[in-house]
């Protein structure tokens, strides 16, 4: 199981740095709480239209806090060449793409689970319910299939940053659709059985975008 | 030789289809004279899909081969594609002021089309931020592969967003056989139509890269 | 896998029909050359001439367009792992990260080129460099010619074969230098076979066995450093290329 453990070694050495900085995920943080007390601003406080909203803003949240976390996790791999050190390892390509899709994965838990129960302060919605988590961890994974791959190729071009959101958001436009359904009926108190549709999506979408991200990903680095 | 055949027949079945559109098929009786917008709107949304089709086949074969007409296959393709849902965005606005009263409906076909038009951009976008031209196509190819993966699944979440309501498209009672036919007709000259672009462009791109190597330059 | 690494007929390195195209362009046109086993190559030539893309194929950092790379014996691109395992390579990048200490971007390469004994190997390294002392403090508050020790220590953890130095001289102190050129004789019995691009000619003549000179993407001039004194190079290296090294 080499890979796993090289894998894990790429991983850990993510988490490693984010821990003596906390660059990141802190970043991210303070812009989601920002884009939070901006809908507040956008949408006033009248308890029927932030019902009606509340799950929309969750995810465009979600969706911009993504971006910004994504964006960070191939530039730490240009400075001082580090991704060239990562090719010349005796190491498959696929395994650089699991290692930082996972601490990518990582960092956005953690800001979800931060700014999940923030928002369940602020707004007084019920955004903690395992319905929600559940449609919040599958969407989450989905951004972050596509998105490690879009970084990796975002960060070898001209406009490096502003180049990712142009290409994640058409892309992953159909798990927004369906996460914001799934936290629609989450938010409402739907049981579990009309759910079942949307997760299944999530899922669908995760496992064909994990595998192709998987495959085409050496081509993304291979000059 | 075959190029003269191609363009013969694409020109054949575009005036046989003009003049089915135009002066055979009977006018639709809820909607109008506008509808004949349908005959239009319809191929050239299928249109929109075919390129990016042979954009994905192209993308695949490029990364494998690292073969330049296989980009310029794929690139070419793409250019036609976006022209094509330019065309199937503008003819559903067109058609949807006088059927619904407004220019734009968040409904689920033309959002869909709208994501297409997006990936597209984010194709050409790709190529011009990747500062170099080779790099340029092996984005693009990437761009070219996951594009259309996600197509299926955005129109299936698009539907399921917008699946409640029964699609306003639907004629009562369905189509006419005439208006098949002329749709029928209209699909076929609009695809030779996208071969004879697809050829003409190929070849116009060729030229371009031949004339790029004798300067010099990378192309 | 068979008799990879014993002390076989097989050249170390083993380019044939090597081309790399950008596109239209042409950077590197069907190179042929080999490396014994303990030489030492050095890649001569000018600016554009391909030399840093050249070394960068052999490291897998890039994908050749056509032609094969054998690493004793063993093809490059189909043996991967096995073969960059005996790849070491120091270039002016440093491959380590700012936020991390030099012992966690130690061990992490360790990690991923499953390197025994990962501690004791570490602190070997750190003390071959002279830096034992600053081991658990950040990369990012060393200066550059630490931070290059760091990174000599990093391509030698693995005890490669193979040494590849793309201008590894550029941006270095002297001690880090010398340090270099150390490192680069090998431990033990097995001496290291190196490929280093460099500009300096003096220092090729007195570090390698034999250079190419590369122009335009083709080896214009093939030879040994042996009995050859600078100005002969010079005269060479102007003959071959039109310019001035």
């Amino acid at each position: 199981m080499s890979f796993w453990r090289k894998v894990y070694a790429i991983t850990r050495k993510d988490v490693l740095a984010e821990l003596r900085t906390k660059e990141t995920v802190s970043a991210v943080l303070v812009f989601t709480l920002l884009v939070i007390v901006i809908f507040n601003f956008a949408f006033g406080t009248q308890r029927d239209i932030i019902e009606k909203v509340a799950s929309g803003m969750l995810w465009v949240t979600f969706a911009f806090a993504g971006v910004l976390s994504l964006n960070r996790a191939f530039v730490m791999e240009k400075e001082e060449g580090c991704l060239e050190g990562l090719m010349v390892a005796p190491v498959p390509r696929e395994v650089i793409y699991v290692g930082k899709m996972l601490s990518s994965l990582i960092f956005m838990f953690l800001v979800e689970a931060i700014a999940l129960p923030i928002f369940a302060f602020l707004f007084n919605l019920n955004v903690l319910t395992w319905q929600n988590v559940a449609v919040v961890l599958l969407a989450t994974t989905g951004f972050v299939a596509v998105g490690t791959l879009f970084s990796a190729l975002a960060v070898n071009t001209k406009a490096r940053e502003m180049v990712l959101p142009i290409l994640f958001f058409p892309i992953v436009s159909p798990v927004i659709i369906f996460a914001v359904q799934g936290s629609d009926l989450a938010l409402s108190g739907a049981p579990w059985g009309s759910l079942f549709s949307v997760m299944q999506f999530l899922i669908i979408f995760d496992v064909i975008f994990l595998v192709i991200s998987y495959l085409i990903f050496s081509f993304v680095v291979e000059e | 030789m075959k190029r003269y055949i191609l363009l013969a027949f694409t020109s054949i079945l575009m005036l046989v289809s003009l003049w089915m559109v135009f002066v055979w098929v009977p006018t639709e009786k809820v909607m109008g004279i506008v509808q004949r917008i349908f005959y239009l709107m319809v191929p050239v949304g299928w249109l929109a899909l075919l390129s990016f089709l042979i954009v994905f086949i192209g993308s695949i074969l490029y990364l494998i081969n690292k073969q330049t007409r296989w980009d310029v296959l794929a690139r070419s393709s793409a250019e036609i594609g976006i022209v094509c849902t330019t065309l199937a965005l503008t003819t559903g606005s067109i058609w949807a002021k006088p059927i619904w009263g407004v220019w734009w409906t968040w409904e689920a076909r033309l959002t869909a089309t709208l994501v297409l038009w997006l990936i597209y951009l984010a194709y050409f976008m790709v190529r011009e931020f990747a500062g170099e031209e080779s790099r340029g196509a092996r984005f693009a190819a990437i761009i070219g592969i996951t594009g259309f993966v996600d197509i299926p699944i955005v129109v299936l979440a698009t539907t399921f967003w917008r699946g409640m309501h029964p699609p306003p498209l639907v004629f009562e009672g369905g189509l006419a056989p005439q208006m098949m036919v002329t749709l029928m007709v209209s699909i076929a000259a609009f695809t030779a139509l996208y071969f004879l672009l697809l050829v003409l462009r190929i070849s116009l791109r060729n030229s371009e890269i031949d004339i790029k190597q004798l300067k010099g330059t990378d192309y | 896998m068979g008799r990879a690494g014993s002390a076989s007929r097989q050249p170390s390195v083993k380019v044939t029909g090597l081309t790399k195209s950008f596109g239209a362009r042409l950077t590197l046109k069907s190179l042929d050359f080999q490396v014994e086993t303990g030489e030492s190559l050095a890649i001569l030539g000018p600016n554009g001439a391909g030399k840093t893309t050249l070394l960068k194929i052999l490291a897998s950092i890039m994908e050749p367009t056509r032609g094969k790379i054998y690493i004793d014996g063993l093809d490059l691109k189909r043996d991967a792992e096995h073969t960059r395992r005996r790849i070491g390579i120091v270039t002016h990048n440093t491959f380590l990260y700012g936020n991390l200490t030099a012992w966690e971007n130690l061990d992490f390469y360790a990690r991923l080129y499953e390197v025994p004994d990962t501690k004791q190997r570490i602190e070997e390294m750190a003390a071959m460099v002279g830096m034992t002392q600053r081991l658990h403090h950040r990369i990012a508050t060393f200066s550059r010619g630490m931070q290059q020790r760091i990174s000599i220590a990093r391509a030698l953890l693995h005890k490669p074969s193979i040494m590849l130095l793309d201008e590894a001289e550029t941006g270095l102190d002297q001690q880090a230098t010398a340090m270099l050129w150390e490192a680069m004789k090998g431990e033990g019995s097995e001496k290291r076979t190196v490929i280093m691009t460099t500009h300096n000619l003096e220092r090729s003549l007195k570090a390698t066995d034999r250079f190419i000179i590369l122009d335009k993407g083709n080896i214009v001039h093939q030879g040994s450093t042996r009995d050859l004194d600078l100005q002969a190079l010079e005269r060479t290296y102007h003959t071959s290329t039109g310019s001035e090294p």
